[in-house]
């Protein structure tokens, strides 16, 4: 497991964060995330769909090493961030796993140039190059996500830019540290809807021309499927349902997943109203009790459902769901058998 | 559709003083509504779709202020009455639903006090019947009575922007005004908000103006569809027809910018550059620079809203008299 060559590129086991909440003696928490079992592979595009409250940028989080989970243990290429303790290591994996927020108008600063941040990131992280290597690269970095011409485009400030542009100086600066994963937290749901597209497409190219995996979290299950090899749904803290993008959609297991595709507003297709369906509302998982969190406004809950909370186990090839009641394509698997996703890409 | 008009917006001009001048994000636009119908406005940010709607509401504060044109809600022209006279028309007769309600609701005041403060302003109830009104409402959007007496943070995103259209329809309204309501909520919550809109608006047969930036979303309950760019309507027609066959170049990059959930993946190319800057409009039509099929005149003639089939487009490529065919420049197929 510790080659880094054989082992994937994340690997989360049982990755639980919970917040307290209220006063300090208050006793109450909020689980964020609870036990989430996935994995990133090399030059894989993972999107993490759920509704806003669900943990996945708890998740991203996570990964950056923003918040210390609260259990569990994420290895990066096969060594365990929580044995990385030295700046060197938490510099190292930061460059190597750097973060694109959601809002491109706060996330940039508005008193320096395009080139501050990139330049930034250079000198921090790619110690190794000259200060003539740092420029060409900053002018590489920009090039590389659709900004033409660069020398131009550094000199400028983020108020000269338009949402799309910033947005693509955010990814130009994550570019700039040579990462092998890119954490994209909701990366166009601030964008008009005729560039969204563009940003999507470049990170589909980013993929493919500089390696980079991407782990893509959005609400918006449809772009999750334009871009994304595998797909994981969140529900409540829950990893409720993942597997090869095209599988789940074309068959969703978890009876959320089924909601959320039914949700979708697609004009190609006709609307089948289900207004009771979507009625409930998530959860606010404070100090939880066993049990499916998805219960209330599941449509097929059973007594079960209130007693047992429901592992992901393996239905069909690489795809789990975490419900007592969902269909399984395989022989004799047991409940909670673990996520085997191990060696995934998969899309058609 | 036959039924009577109720609201007849004429050449309407809105215009923001800057410090480069005059800019107008809002240039001539024309909309009908009629009794019960349900007219969504889409268009990206910047495009005048809520400048139009807050011009309608008569809600602009300087520095914008309509410079041109009518907005005519039941044979009473808005633009030339008096704040006083609006007073009476106001949530009587029209209301608004704002994007945010959570900027739009007072956090401080319990959602039966706001009630209380609208009914208060509009009629002169007494405090029972009031009381009796808010349950009334609170029902109609399906949130239990019980939340009148919670504050805006205590309830729910989704429970919000319903309390905040429970508060649209106190008196019933034949009109209400929605500038994108569902845009803070997630897509279960944003599609059963929508249905429920619907199923109202059926129910209680006020029309409805509802701008959004995101088109498919009105897709199966608007009736008529507005399309707006750099301040323009640039595609109006019956819904069905504009999703069907769009024929401005800008509504199909629309359209054609959504991935599907279902059928086969395909690559999608979104339209290129961004929306134009309102204060230097581009010469001609205004979505030349971004457009896959632009003429070499669309730079200088500005195209005017031409017929076709059931919808009308503003784009030279349906100008009758240009037809049958135009020259398509080399450059312009790839």
């Amino acid at each position: 497991m510790t080659d880094p060559g054989h082992s994937p590129l994340i690997e989360a086991r049982g990755l639980t964060k919970h917040f307290k909440v209220g006063g300090f003696f208050s006793g109450r928490t909020l689980h964020a995330v609870d036990g989430a079992d996935f994995v990133i592979g090399r030059r894989e595009i993972v999107a993490l769909v759920g509704e806003s409250g669900s943990g996945k940028s708890t998740v991203a989080r996570l990964l950056a090493r923003v918040y210390r989970p609260t259990a569990g243990e994420i290895r990066y290429q096969g060594r365990s961030l929580a044995s990385m303790r030295t700046r060197r290591q938490s510099l190292a994996y930061r460059s190597d796993v750097p973060m694109v927020f959601q809002d491109p108008f706060s996330s940039l600063n508005p008193a320096y140039r395009v080139s501050h941040g990139i330049m930034r990131g250079l000198t921090l992280h790619r110690t190794e190059l000259s200060r003539a290597q740092r420029h060409a690269e900053a002018e590489r970095v920009v090039e590389a996500v659709g900004l033409l011409p660069a020398t131009d485009v550094l000199d400028r400030y983020p108020y000269e830019l338009s949402g799309g542009q910033r947005q693509r100086v955010g990814f130009a600066q994550a570019l700039a540290y040579k990462p092998k994963l890119i954490l994209a937290d909701e990366p166009v749901s601030m964008l008009d809807v005729s560039i969204r597209i563009g940003l999507l497409n470049l990170m589909a190219a980013l993929r493919e021309k500089e390696g980079v995996s991407f782990l893509y979290i959005t609400h918006d299950i449809a772009s999750a499927r334009y871009l994304s090899d595998r797909l994981m749904v969140m529900y409540a803290g829950h990893l409720v349902e993942s597997g090869p993008t095209e599988a789940v959609l074309a068959d969703p297991r978890h009876p959320y997943t089924q909601l959320l595709l039914s949700a979708v507003p697609d004009p190609r297709a006709p609307l089948a109203v289900d207004a009771e369906a979507g009625r409930g509302e998530p959860p606010k998982v404070i100090n939880p009790t066993e049990g499916c969190r998805f219960r209330w406004r599941c449509p097929l809950a059973i007594d079960e459902c209130a007693r047992v909370t429901p592992l992901p186990r393996e239905l069909a090839p690489a795809h789990t769901a975490a419900c007592h009641l969902a269909r399984s394509d395989l022989a004799g698997s047991g409940p909670a058998a673990g996520p085997g996703l191990a060696g995934t890409a998969a899309g058609p | 559709m036959p039924a009577a008009r109720i609201l007849e917006v004429r050449d309407l001009r809105v215009e923001y003083a800057t410090s480069r001048g005059q800019v107008a994000a809002v240039d001539g636009v024309d909309l009908e509504v009629g009794a019960g119908e349900f007219v969504g406005v889409v268009g990206e940010s910047g495009c005048g779709k809520s400048t139009l709607l807050f011009a309608i509401a008569r809600l602009l504060s300087p520095p914008a202020a309509i410079t041109g044109g009518s907005v005519v809600f039941h044979g009473q022209n808005l633009v030339t009455m008096t704040e006083k006279q609006l007073r009476v028309l106001r949530w009587r007769d029209y209301s608004v639903v704002m994007q945010s309600a959570m900027n739009a609701l007072n956090p401080v005041l319990t959602i039966a006090a706001q009630f209380k403060d609208a009914i208060e302003a509009h009629s002169a109830l007494s405090a029972r019947q009031v009381a009796e009104r808010s349950v009334e409402v609170m029902r109609l959007v399906g949130i239990d009575p019980i939340h009148l007496g919670s504050y805006p943070h205590q309830l729910s995103g989704g429970m919000r922007q319903r309390a905040m259209i429970a508060m649209a329809l106190l008196f019933t309204p034949e009109l209400v005004i929605m500038d994108e309501p569902t845009s803070a909520l997630d897509v279960v919550a944003q599609r059963s908000l929508m249905v429920q809109i619907k199923e109202l608006q059926q129910q209680l047969g006020f029309a409805v103006v509802f701008v959004t930036h995101d088109m498919s979303l009105v897709s199966h309950f608007s009736d008529q569809l507005l399309v707006m760019y750099a301040g323009k309507v640039v595609e109006a027609g019956p819904t069905r027809a504009v999703f069907d066959t769009p024929s401005h170049p800008y509504s199909r990059g629309l359209l054609e910018a959504f991935p599907s959930i279902r059928g086969p993946r395909v690559a999608l190319t979104g339209i290129p550059g961004s929306p134009p800057d309102l204060a230097q409009p581009p010469s001609g039509c205004r979505f030349h620079p971004r457009c896959p099929v632009a003429l070499a005149e669309c730079s200088r003639v500005e195209p005017a809203l031409y017929q076709v089939g059931a919808a009308r487009a503003r784009c030279l490529l349906h100008d009758p008299d240009r037809s049958p065919r135009l020259e398509v420049p080399e450059e312009a197929r790839s």
